[in-house]
C-alpha cells in the first residue's frame, strides 16, 4: 500500500513538473507582452517593470526561480491587478468554487444513481424509456445553454430563484444544477447499465432465491456492486465540474476560480494563467489518486498492491 | 385417440442427397450486414441519420434559400423578431439569423468533423502502434498520453487558444493537440486483446509484415469501436466549439459559428430570446443527433455489449 502511494506520488509529481514546465514555455511563447495596453508605458517605465517582475533574467534562471516558486505554491503577483499575489487570488476565490462544485457533485449524484437504479429496475419500461430520455437529452444539451434556459424559466419568468450572483444559498442553486446536468446524465447512464449487468449475476439469483425481499436485493446487494464503475466516474466528474465552472460562473456572476481564470485569459494575466493551471492540475490529480485509493478499498477484488504482492 | 395407420413406405429409407446438406439455408451475413440489420431496427438512431443528413443539407446549401445572406448588415432593421423575410428575424446588427444559422452550421461542423478525423488519425495510429508492440514501447507511448490527459482538455484548449492568432484552424489543433488520446486508448485496449488471436498468429507465419499485420488485420477489427468513439467524439468537439466561443475564444469575426451566436446573443437574451434560441437550438439537436446514432451504432457493432 505505501509502495503504491509512494509510486502514485511520484507520477503526479513527474506530471505537474512537465504541466509547470508547458505552461512556463506556452506563456514565453505567448504574443503581447504582459504590459502591452492601449496606453503606450514609456520604455523606461516599461524597463523598470520587467525588472521588478524579473523579466530581464536570462530565460533558464527565470525557469528556474518559476519553478522553485511553484513547489512552494507561490506563483508571483498579478500582472493586470497591482498588488494581488496570484495565491490570494486563488484564496479568495476557491470557497465559492468548492460550494458550488460540492453541491453540483451531489446533485449529479444523487439524482444520476437514482435516475440510472429507476431505469434499471423498470427495464424496458415507461419509467426506462423516461430516464434514459432525461439522459441524452442531458448530454445532449450544454451546460451553458441549460444555464440560460434555467435563468430564463426561474429567474425572469418565475421570479423564484434570483438570476446571478452568489449571496445566500437560494443563489447556489440554478448554477450548481447547470453545472450537474451533463455529468447527472452519464451517471444515470452508466448506473443503469452496470445495474442491468448486477442484476444477472449469480449471487443476486442466491439472493433472491433465499428468499429475501426485492427491496433488500436490490437496494442491499444489487445497488452497492453496481456503484463501483459510478466511483471510477468521480475523476472525470470532478474534472467535468471544474471546466464546466469557467462558463457557468461567468454567466452566473460569481466571483470563483473558474471565472477568475477565465477573466485572467482574456486580460492576458499570464501568472494567474499559469497559476490558476497548476492549481487546477493538483487538484485533479490528487482526486484522481484519492478515487483510486477509495476504489481499492470499497472493491476488494482490485488489490492496489496486487503487482507488489505477485513477486 | 385414433389408431396410427403405419404402413410399408412409411419405413423406406429417405434418399439423403450429400449436396443437400451442404447447402446453408438462409443467407450468409457479414459483419456489417448483421451490424447494419440491427441498427435498422432502432428507430431512433434512423431518426438521428435523417436528422444528420438533413443538417448537413441545410449546412451546404441553406445558406442563400431565404434570399439573404450571413454578412450583410442593415442597421435600420437590427434585432426585428422572425418574419417572412427574415425568417428567424435579425441579431444587433440586422444581419439574417437564418442565413447565420446555417453559415454557422458549416463552420460548426466542419470543426467537429475535421477535428474527429484529426484524432481518429493520430488516435488509431498511437493507440494501435502501442497496443501491438507492448512492453517498453508501450509504456513510453501511453505515459506520454497518460501525462496529457492528466490536464484538463478545455484547459489545454483554453491555454492554446490565448497563444495562438484565433482563426478556424488554431480552434482544431487546439481541440485536437490532446483529444486523440481518447481514441488511442480504446484502439490499443482492443489491439493488444486481438494481437493473440489465432489470426494474427496465421497471418504472422505465413510472413507477413507489422505494418501488414496492424493495418490489414487488427485495425479493421477494431472498427466497430473505432467508429463508435468517432460518432461520438464529433458532438463533444462541437460543444468544445462552442464553449470557447461562450468565453470569447472561438472563430473570428466576420466568421460565425453556433457557439459564436449563442454568445452575442446572450447579452441581450431577455429581450430578444429568438437570437439565441436558433442557434442553441441546433447546437442541441446536432449532438443529440450524434448521441444517439452513436449509442445506436454501439448496440449495433457490439452486440456483447447490448444491454
Amino acid at each position: 500500500m505505501a509502495r503504491y502511494l509512494l509510486k502514485k506520488l511520484g507520477s503526479i509529481v513527474v506530471s505537474l513538473f512537465i504541466i509547470i514546465t508547458i505552461t512556463f514555455i506556452l506563456m514565453k511563447i505567448a504574443p503581447g507582452g504582459p504590459f502591452t495596453s492601449e496606453r503606450k508605458t514609456s520604455p523606461a517605465i516599461e524597463k523598470q517593470m520587467m525588472e521588478a517582475y524579473g523579466l530581464n533574467d536570462p530565460i533558464h534562471k527565470q525557469y528556474i526561480d518559476y519553478l522553485i516558486k511553484a513547489a512552494k505554491f507561490d506563483f508571483g503577483p498579478s500582472f493586470k491587478y497591482d498588488g494581488q499575489e496570484v495565491t490570494d487570488i486563488i484564496k479568495r476565490s476557491l470557497p465559492y468554487s468548492l460550494i458550488l462544485g460540492a453541491e453540483a457533485i451531489l446533485i449529479a449524484l444523487a439524482f444520476g444513481v437514482l435516475l440510472g437504479v429507476i431505469a434499471a429496475i423498470r427495464h424496458n419500461k415507461f419509467a426506462d424509456y423516461t430516464a434514459m430520455v432525461i439522459a441524452v437529452l442531458g448530454i445532449s444539451v450544454p451546460s451553458f445553454i441549460m444555464a440560460t434556459i434555467l435563468q430564463y424559466i426561474f429567474a425572469i419568468k418565475l421570479q423564484a430563484l434570483p438570476i446571478a450572483r452568489f449571496e445566500s444559498f437560494a443563489h447556489t442553486i440554478l448554477p450548481a444544477i447547470a453545472l450537474a446536468t451533463t455529468p447527472l446524465a452519464f451517471i444515470a447512464r452508466l448506473m443503469r447499465s452496470s445495474m442491468l449487468e448486477v442484476m444477472s449475476a449469480d449471487y443476486i439469483k442466491t439472493a433472491k432465491s433465499k428468499g429475501l425481499s426485492e427491496r433488500v436485493v436490490t437496494y442491499r446487494h444489487a445497488l452497492r456492486n453496481a456503484m463501483l464503475p459510478v466511483v471510477s466516474y468521480l475523476g472525470p466528474l470532478v474534472v467535468s465540474v471544474l471546466t464546466g465552472s469557467f462558463v457557468i460562473e461567468k454567466i452566473f456572476g460569481i466571483p470563483g476560480l473558474g471565472n477568475e481564470f477565465v477573466v485572467s485569459v482574456t486580460n492576458r494575466d499570464y501568472t494567474v494563467i499559469m497559476g490558476t493551471t497548476v492549481f487546477f492540475s493538483v487538484l485533479l490529480l490528487v482526486s484522481i489518486l484519492v478515487v483510486d485509493l477509495i476504489y481499492g478499498l470499497i472493491d476488494p477484488r482490485i488489490k492496489v498492491t496486487s503487482k507488489e504482492a505477485g513477486k | 385417440m385414433s389408431q396410427v395407420q403405419l404402413r410399408d413406405s412409411d419405413f423406406e429409407s429417405i434418399q439423403i442427397d450429400q449436396k443437400e446438406t451442404e447447402k446453408i439455408s438462409g443467407q450468409s451475413t457479414s459483419y456489417w450486414k448483421d451490424a447494419w440489420r440491427r441498427f435498422r431496427k432502432n428507430k431512433l438512431a434512423l431518426a438521428g441519420v435523417i436528422i444528420i443528413i438533413l443538417l448537413a443539407f441545410m449546412a451546404l446549401f441553406g445558406e442563400s434559400i431565404s434570399g439573404q445572406n450571413y454578412r450583410d448588415n442593415d442597421l435600420m432593421n437590427a434585432n426585428k423578431p422572425p418574419s417572412s423575410e427574415h425568417w428567424f428575424g435579425t441579431d444587433n446588427l440586422g444581419r439574417d439569423i437564418f442565413a447565420r444559422t446555417w453559415y454557422g452550421a458549416k463552420i460548426s461542423l466542419f470543426i467537429g468533423l475535421m477535428a474527429s478525423l484529426i484524432d481518429l488519425v493520430i488516435g488509431v495510429i498511437w493507440g494501435a502502434v502501442a497496443g501491438f508492440f507492448g512492453g517498453k514501447i508501450d509504456e513510453y507511448m501511453m505515459r506520454i498520453a497518460d501525462v496529457l490527459y492528466s490536464v484538463p482538455y478545455l484547459l489545454v484548449v483554453i491555454l492554446l487558444m490565448v497563444i495562438m492568432p484565433q482563426g478556424l484552424w488554431t480552434l482544431i489543433i487546439a481541440m485536437t493537440i490532446t483529444g486523440w488520446i481518447n481514441m488511442a486508448r480504446i484502439v490499443r485496449g482492443q489491439v493488444m486483446q486481438l494481437r493473440s488471436e489465432e489470426y494474427v498468429m496465421a497471418a504472422k507465419s505465413l510472413g507477413a509484415s507489422n505494418a501488414r499485420l496492424l493495418f490489414k488485420h487488427l485495425v479493421p477489427n477494431t472498427m466497430g469501436p473505432i467508429i463508435v468513439t468517432l460518432t461520438l467524439t464529433i458532438p463533444s468537439a462541437i460543444f468544445t466549439e462552442a464553449f470557447l466561443s461562450y468565453l470569447g475564444l472561438g472563430v473570428p469575426a466576420p466568421k460565425a459559428s453556433w457557439g459564436t451566436m449563442s454568445s452575442d446573443a446572450l447579452a441581450s437574451f431577455q429581450y430578444y430570446p429568438y437570437q439565441l434560441f436558433f442557434p442553441a437550438f441546433f447546437i442541441c439537436l446536432t449532438m443529440l443527433a450524434f448521441n444517439i446514432v452513436g449509442d445506436g451504432l454501439r448496440d449495433a457493432l457490439d452486440p456483447k455489449e447490448r444491454k
